[in-house]
C-alpha cells in the first residue's frame, strides 16, 4: 500500500468513526434494532463463552496449583485465580472470542449486503443504512461486552471451584469468599470499562470492513478477515492501553 | 439549495420536465466514464437509455441519486440540484424516486413482507399493522405476487425478484421511477412480462421512468423515447424508430442492421 493510499485509508477510517457519533448521538434512536442486535450478539457467543471460560478457569487453577503448593500458599488460589480472571482472563478471553465471531459475522453480513446492493437499496429509499445497519451494531457491542465479561468471569471462577475442589474439599462459600476478598472495586470497574472498549473497537473495525467491502465474492471474504485480524489485534492493544491507565490508579 | 418553483413550460402547459441533467461528467481515476452526458425526462415518459456494458448507464442513474458524486454538470431531479443537497434534502428527494436494481437487491435477513414493510416503517413511521398489510398487498398485487407475501427472497425465481424489488419501490409511491437493466439474465417470456409491468406501472402510478438496459428487445416494448449512450457520451436521442432508421455505426450492433 503507497503512502496516499494509506492516508486516504486513515481519513476513511476517521470519517467513518465522526459519522458514527454523530448518528448515534442525534435522534431518531434505533432503540428497537439495538435490542435485536444485543440479543443475536450475546446469543452468538454465550455457547463459546461459557465453554471457553470454564476450560480456562480450570486450566489456570491446575497450572497455578503445583506452584503455590511449592511455597506452602495453596490456600491463596481463590485470591490469585480471582485477580486474574477479573482483571485479564475474563475479559481477554471474552474479547478474543467477540473479535473472531461478532467480527465475522459483521464483516461477512454487511460485506454481503454491499456486494448485492442491498446497501445501496436502502441508501436510495431513504432508510438511512447507517443507522440501522452500523449504528446498532456497534452500541450493541458495546454494551454486550461488558455483559458477557461479567459472564465468563463467573464461569471461569466456577470452573476455578471444580478444580480447587478437586484437589481439596473445599466449599463453595468458603471459596467466593475468599474471592470477593481480593476484588477491589477498581478491578471490576477497570474490566467493565476495558470491555466495553473491546465492543466499540470490535464493532467500529468489523462494520468499516463489511461497508467500505470491495464488491465481488472475494471483498466478502476479505471483509470478514480484516474484520477479524484487526479486531483480535485492537483487543490486545486496547488491553495493553488500559492496564498502564489503571495502574496509575492502583 | 431547492429550487422548487414552477418553470415555464408547466406554467404555459407544456409537458413538466422531471429529470434535467447538462453536461453530466463522472470520472473513476483517469478513466472518464461519462463525459459531458445531456438527457431531459417528462412526465409519465419512460426514456429508454441504451448502451453497451460498461457505457456508464448505471452510473448515470446513480449519480441522479447521490449514490455517486458527479464530478461536473448539473443534475436537476423533481426541481431539486442532486450535487447541492445536504443529507436531508437528498432522502426527501430519494422518497419521490424508486430504484429497481439489476439484481433485485431485496434484504435477504427479511421475509418479502418484511421488505416491502421496512421503507413504510422507517420512512413514513407507519406501524399500524393493519395499514401496513394493506399497503403491502396492494403493491404486492400490482405486480402479481400476492402469494409470496411470507416467502423468503431465496425462494424466488430471477423474475419473481425483480418484480418484488420494483413492488418495495412502488409502494413509497415515486414519482419517478429508475431501472437499472430491468430484464438482464431473464428468459425471453419472462423478459417480456417485466416489460408489460413496466408500462403497466407507468400507466397505473403516473411515474416518468428511465429504463436503463443493453437489451434492444426491452427498449422496443418500454420505450417513449431513447438516448444512446456511447463511450460515457449522450450520442443520439430520438424514438426508437427514429433512432433505428439512423443507421449509426455505433448503434449497428443494437439494431442488427
Amino acid at each position: 500500500m503507497t503512502i496516499p493510499k494509506t492516508l486516504i485509508g486513515i481519513a476513511d477510517v476517521y470519517k467513518f468513526i465522526v459519522r458514527f457519533f454523530r448518528s448515534a448521538l442525534v435522534p431518531p434512536y434505533e432503540w428497537r434494532e439495538i435490542g435485536n442486535q444485543c440479543y443475536a450478539q450475546g446469543n452468538q457467543s454465550l455457547f463459546l463463552i461459557t465453554f471457553t471460560s470454564f476450560l480456562a478457569g480450570v486450566v489456570f487453577t491446575k497450572q497455578s496449583q503445583p506452584s503455590l503448593a511449592s511455597f506452602g500458599a495453596e490456600s491463596w488460589l481463590p485470591s490469585l485465580v480471582s485477580q486474574a480472571v477479573v482483571r485479564s482472563l475474563g475479559p481477554l478471553i471474552t474479547g478474543l472470542i467477540c473479535a473472531g465471531k461478532l467480527g465475522s459475522n459483521m464483516g461477512a453480513e454487511l460485506g454481503s449486503m454491499q456486494v448485492t446492493e442491498q446497501i445501496d437499496a436502502m441508501e436510495v429509499s431513504g432508510t438511512r443504512p447507517f443507522s440501522y445497519l452500523v449504528v446498532t451494531r456497534i452500541v450493541s457491542a458495546t454494551l454486550m461486552l461488558p455483559i458477557l465479561v461479567i459472564y465468563a468471569d463467573c464461569v471461569a471462577l466456577l470452573g476455578s471451584f471444580v478444580m480447587v475442589n478437586a484437589f481439596n474439599d473445599s466449599s463453595f462459600l468458603l471459596f467466593f469468599n475468599e474471592v470477593a476478598e481480593r476484588i477491589t472495586y477498581l478491578d471490576v470497574f477497570g474490566s467493565l470499562i476495558k470491555s466495553a472498549f473491546f465492543g466499540l473497537a470490535i464493532g467500529t473495525i468489523s462494520t468499516y470492513a463489511g461497508y467500505h467491502s470491495d464488491k465481488g465474492t472475494t471483498g466478502v471474504g476479505k471483509a470478514a478477515n480484516t474484520a477479524v485480524v484487526i479486531s483480535m489485534i485492537s483487543v490486545f492493544i486496547i488491553d495493553l492501553l488500559t492496564l498502564q491507565v489503571l495502574n496509575f490508579f492502583r | 439549495m431547492n429550487n422548487l418553483a414552477p418553470s415555464s413550460e408547466v406554467l404555459a402547459g407544456a409537458p413538466t420536465k422531471v429529470v434535467e441533467i447538462i453536461d453530466l461528467e463522472k470520472r473513476f481515476g483517469d478513466r472518464v466514464i461519462l463525459n459531458r452526458v445531456s438527457l431531459d425526462l417528462y412526465e409519465k415518459e419512460n426514456l429508454v437509455v441504451l448502451g453497451r456494458s460498461g457505457s456508464g448507464k448505471s452510473v448515470l442513474i446513480k449519480c441522479m441519486v447521490g449514490l455517486l458524486k458527479a464530478d461536473g454538470g448539473s443534475i436537476n431531479v423533481l426541481g431539486y440540484q442532486v450535487p447541492l443537497l445536504s443529507v436531508h434534502e437528498l432522502n426527501e428527494l430519494r422518497l419521490q424516486v424508486g430504484f429497481s436494481f439489476q439484481g433485485s437487491a431485496l434484504y435477504d435477513s427479511m421475509t418479502i413482507r418484511q421488505n416491502l414493510e421496512f421503507p413504510l416503517k422507517r420512512n413514513l413511521r407507519i406501524f399500524d399493522q393493519e395499514v401496513l398489510n394493506e399497503k403491502v398487498m396492494q403493491a404486492l398485487k400490482d405486480v402479481g405476487l400476492e402469494n409470496t407475501v411470507d416467502m423468503n427472497p431465496d425462494e424466488l425465481s430471477g423474475g419473481m425478484k425483480k418484480r418484488i424489488g420494483i413492488a418495495r419501490t412502488l409502494i413509497l409511491k415515486p414519482k419517478i421511477m429508475l431501472y437499472d437493466e430491468p430484464t438482464s439474465g431473464l428468459d425471453p417470456v419472462t423478459a417480456s412480462e417485466i416489460n408489460e409491468l413496466i408500462l403497466q406501472v407507468r400507466d397505473t402510478y403516473h411515474t416518468a421512468s428511465i429504463i436503463i438496459t443493453h437489451d434492444i428487445s426491452c427498449a422496443r416494448q418500454v420505450s417513449d423515447r431513447m438516448v444512446a449512450l456511447i463511450r460515457g457520451e449522450s450520442k443520439l436521442q430520438g424514438t426508437f424508430d427514429e433512432l433505428r432508421g439512423r443507421n449509426d455505426e455505433d448503434l449497428k450492433h443494437f439494431f442488427n442492421y
